[in-house]
């Protein structure tokens, strides 16, 4: 069985030390982005079963990430989940608009972040 | 987590240095949208990583800071020499805590909180909106994070859904797989899943990239209605979602059959009901009658078949699981298995007692084992033969009620209560035509006429109340009825008319109202086809009787009246008390007594010749059963006394010796004894002999009316 690969965006380190640290022990491939451009510029090198975005970021934020994925051809149809507060309702809504495919609030434990990958990516 | 947690400290660390150089620049030139941005997400970031981690005060705290940036970013805000001040004070502030990382000081809160309170003034200033994101409480913080899908919470039986699912065509485009999410569902619990694909159009006009089959879902699952909801939480608003209860699982008794194809189609709005009737009339199989018609599709067909299909399966298989729960046995082979057992008890006393007497100790050993196993086989016997006395006894009175008070035009209720009472099927069995006759009384003496009752004040629906309940060793049975009560005027003077009391007896209450079980007593005025054929109440009382049993009646003139039978749980085997007078035996059923006492001969001298002890300070009339078995001999120096409860009264019963409890095998006598009234049965013992079992109420009376006659005969 080839491993899934996961690409986690965030630009708080510790963020995404966490989620890489979940998913590599759950068995996944994970590739870090700190920011959108840094993971669109990653996307070339590998195929991606599914990105994990914050909303947040320098350079390029999340929802244009999103946007960008659903152009680029090899990630038209990988499920996007964003990672949101609960004080950004509208911000989830916008995400949606985008092509995301769903959402984590944070903050969130690991084995919530498990379970919504399990739900999108099967 | 703890290397998490030292990770998100440096990085925090980090983010607050970067911070104050943003905003050292930020002062100098306030308008710099790309400096708002980093403090901001700085601060977003502080926020959101620290509820991760753990640093709920943190992020509570940075929440009023993030808020204000949030609305300078969007412009209803502008940087002022006073924010930059204060927001370089909130990165002592957050640096202070990250280096504590626990609860802070009061004096660290007090300065935190003036600070807190500084960004909440100036959103507030500032005529904001949206003040209602800007007080975050520590329990809102937490209280998202269980806001991701957790566990759900399982209901206990199961329930079956119709659930409809129609993604909207764009649904591939969010990244959203529906096999996934169905997927999900089946494992839920028992699912059938049915594709829809009658939208999906001739390969030329096919968008490759567009869902146009929709599903058709019939789940049975423990889960509730949340639970299901959840599996579609990301794809809500871009699908159609239709979740309804077809079955809740709660009727065991429901029919396997379920619904009818076309009953199932009007029900999912696939069909009208008047297009069903015109198909219908047109008796085809209903199914390609439909589809044939054009009225709905052949998947719409089939759709409704899987639903009928599973429900009828789900159906089947609770009624299986019932059917192996439980066996049926002809109930000869309980009985005979309840002798067998009875037997073994027997057989088993002679052991102990063999073992006893030789004083082996292996032997005793066995004994002892024995007596254990068939002390457990007996209890265990006894309670296969228990019955609910609801469904052996309650349920068929329910259609009886109903007939007689149609016969009678009156309106009235049965209302059960305790029907899981168990109790020995024999006497359940014996049971019945007693209840019969007393809710028969109940319907035609007790409750009056609807138009008699409304005048009283009273609904015009009566109710008989039928309830069952344990207590030790007994179970106590409850007819009661909301009627016109006894009326104690009129049992005294049809009892003076039958020649039952003598016309200056003073009788209390309770002995009139037990003078309706003395034979050929019935005070309906008329002889109806319901009751009142002269065989009346004391025929119930010869039953209960019999039955080891007794009966006791309160009433309330206009108020209604109770009628309580109390019963032993079971009558096959029961625990006794041994004694003895001379060689013989005799058992008393133990669930009677009270304790036991000696008697000496100085305490009969001083009782003047009067059967009668003090116990206890209470003055108790003793039966010598000595005398009254016309036992020869003599007394021993020490007799004892064993005191039971006979209605409601205390009463003494002397012997020689008290031996002890006793595993009593009841076993009935033979016809020849029928008319020994004060003796209800025999045992035998280990040695083979037998034991009478004393009939301790029966007793009681003789010893009563031996002492009337006395005083009679005295008298004259």
């Amino acid at each position: 069985m080839t491993t899934k690969t996961i690409m986690t965006v965030d630009d708080s380190a510790s963020v995404r030390q966490m989620v890489t640290f979940t998913l590599r022990d759950a068995g996944y491939t994970v590739i870090e982005a700190c920011d959108g451009k840094d993971a669109l510029s990653k996307v070339e090198n590998q195929p991606l079963n599914m990105v994990l975005t914050d909303l947040n970021m320098p350079n390029l934020d999340g929802i244009g990430l999103i946007r960008a994925l659903r152009a680029h051809p090899a990630c038209k149809f990988i499920p996007i989940i964003m990672l949101t507060t609960e004080s950004q309702a509208e911000r989830k809504q916008e995400g949606k608009a985008a092509g995301a495919t769903g959402w984590i609030v944070k903050p969130f434990k690991p084995e919530q972040l498990i379970a919504v990958v399990k739900k999108v990516l099967g | 987590m703890d290397n998490h947690r030292q990770a998100f400290k440096e990085e925090a660390y980090e983010l607050l240095g970067e911070l104050e150089t943003a905003l050292l620049e930020l002062e100098k030139d306030s308008d710099d949208a790309d400096l708002i941005g980093r403090v901001f997400r700085a601060m977003h970031t502080i926020k959101g990583s620290g509820a991760m981690f753990g640093f709920d005060r943190i992020s509570m705290f940075t929440h009023n800071v993030e808020n204000v940036y949030d609305r300078i970013r969007n412009g209803k805000m502008s940087v002022s020499k006073h924010l930059i001040d204060l927001t370089l004070s909130a990165c002592d502030e957050i640096r202070k805590m990250l280096e504590e990382s626990g609860p802070g000081t009061a004096e660290d809160d007090m300065a935190a909180d003036a600070l807190a309170r500084a960004f909440k003034e100036m959103l507030q200033e500032a005529g904001s909106a949206v003040v209602s994101s800007g007080t975050l409480s520590l329990d809102e913080v937490t209280a998202s994070k269980s806001d991701s899908p957790d566990v759900p919470e399982s209901t206990g039986h199961e329930t079956t859904w119709r659930i409809r699912f129609r993604p909207k065509p764009g649904i591939f485009i969010t990244g959203t797989n529906p096999v996934l999410l169905l997927n999900e569902l089946r494992e839920l619990g028992i699912c059938n899943v049915l594709a829809n694909t009658d939208g999906i159009p001739f390969l030329g006009e096919v968008d490759p990239e567009a869902c146009y089959t929709f599903w058709d879902i019939i789940l049975t699952t423990s889960q509730d209605m949340n639970a299901i909801r959840d599996v579609f939480i990301f794809v809500e608003d871009d699908c159609e979602l239709i979740i309804e209860k077809i079955d809740d699982g709660m009727q065991d008794d429901a029919e396997v059959d379920y619904k009818k194809l076309g009953e199932i189609l009007v029900e999912r709005g696939d069909l009208s009901a008047e297009k069903l009737k015109d198909v219908l009339s047109a008796q085809k199989k209903i199914g390609s009658a439909l589809v044939d018609s054009g009225a709905v599709s052949p998947d719409q067909v089939q759709a409704a078949l899987v639903e009928q299909q599973h429900i009828r399966s789900v159906r089947q298989k609770r009624q299986a699981a019932e059917a192996t729960a439980s066996i049926r046995v002809p109930a000869e082979k309980l009985d005979s298995m309840v002798n067998m057992v009875g037997e073994l008890v027997t057989v088993q006393s002679r052991l102990s007692q063999l073992s006893a007497r030789f004083n082996d100790r292996a032997l005793v050993q066995v004994a002892e084992e024995v007596e254990r196993l068939t002390s457990g086989l007996r209890e265990n016997t006894m309670s296969i033969r228990m019955l609910p006395i609801g469904v052996a006894c309650f349920q068929r009175f329910q259609r009886l009620v109903r007939d007689l008070s149609m016969e009678l035009g009156k309106d009235i209720v049965l209302k059960t209560d305790g029907a899981e009472t168990e109790l020995d099927k024999t006497v359940i069995e014996k049971l019945n035509d007693p209840l019969i006759h007393i809710i028969r009384n109940s319907i035609d003496h007790g409750i009056e006429m609807p138009e008699v009752r409304k005048a009283s004040g009273k609904p015009a629906q009566g109710t008989v109340h039928l309830s069952a309940e344990h207590s030790g060793a007994n179970v106590f049975i409850r007819v009661s009825d909301d009627g016109a009560g006894l009326d104690t005027e009129t049992i005294r003077a049809k009892a003076l008319e039958k020649g039952l009391i003598s016309s200056d007896a003073v009788l209390s209450e309770k002995d009139i109202f037990a003078l309706t079980l003395a034979p050929g007593f019935s005070t309906a005025k008329t002889v109806t086809n319901v009751s009142g054929r002269g065989v009346g109440m004391d025929v119930v009382k010869k039953n209960i009787d019999a039955l080891q049993g007794s009966i006791e009646m309160e009433s309330q003139k206009g108020a209604g009246t109770t009628i309580t039978l109390k019963l032993p749980l079971t009558m096959a085997i029961i625990d006794g008390l041994l004694v003895r007078i001379n060689d013989t035996h005799y058992i008393m059923p133990l669930a009677a007594i009270e304790e036991c006492v000696e008697l000496t001969r100085e305490d009969v001298a001083r009782a003047h010749g009067k059967h009668i002890a003090s116990i206890r300070d209470e003055i108790v009339p003793y039966i010598r059963l000595r005398e009254m078995f016309f036992h020869s001999g003599d007394a021993p120096e020490i007799e004892q006394i064993v005191t039971a409860r006979i209605n409601d009264t205390r009463m003494g019963f002397v012997v020689d010796q008290v031996i002890g409890q006793h595993q009593t095998v009841i076993k009935s006598m033979s016809r020849i004894y029928r008319d020994i009234e004060h003796v209800s049965g025999a045992t035998i013992l280990g040695d083979g002999s037998v034991a009478l079992i004393l009939d301790m109420p029966k007793l009681a009376q003789r010893a009563e009316a031996d002492e009337k006659a006395q005083f009679a005969a005295l008298r004259e």
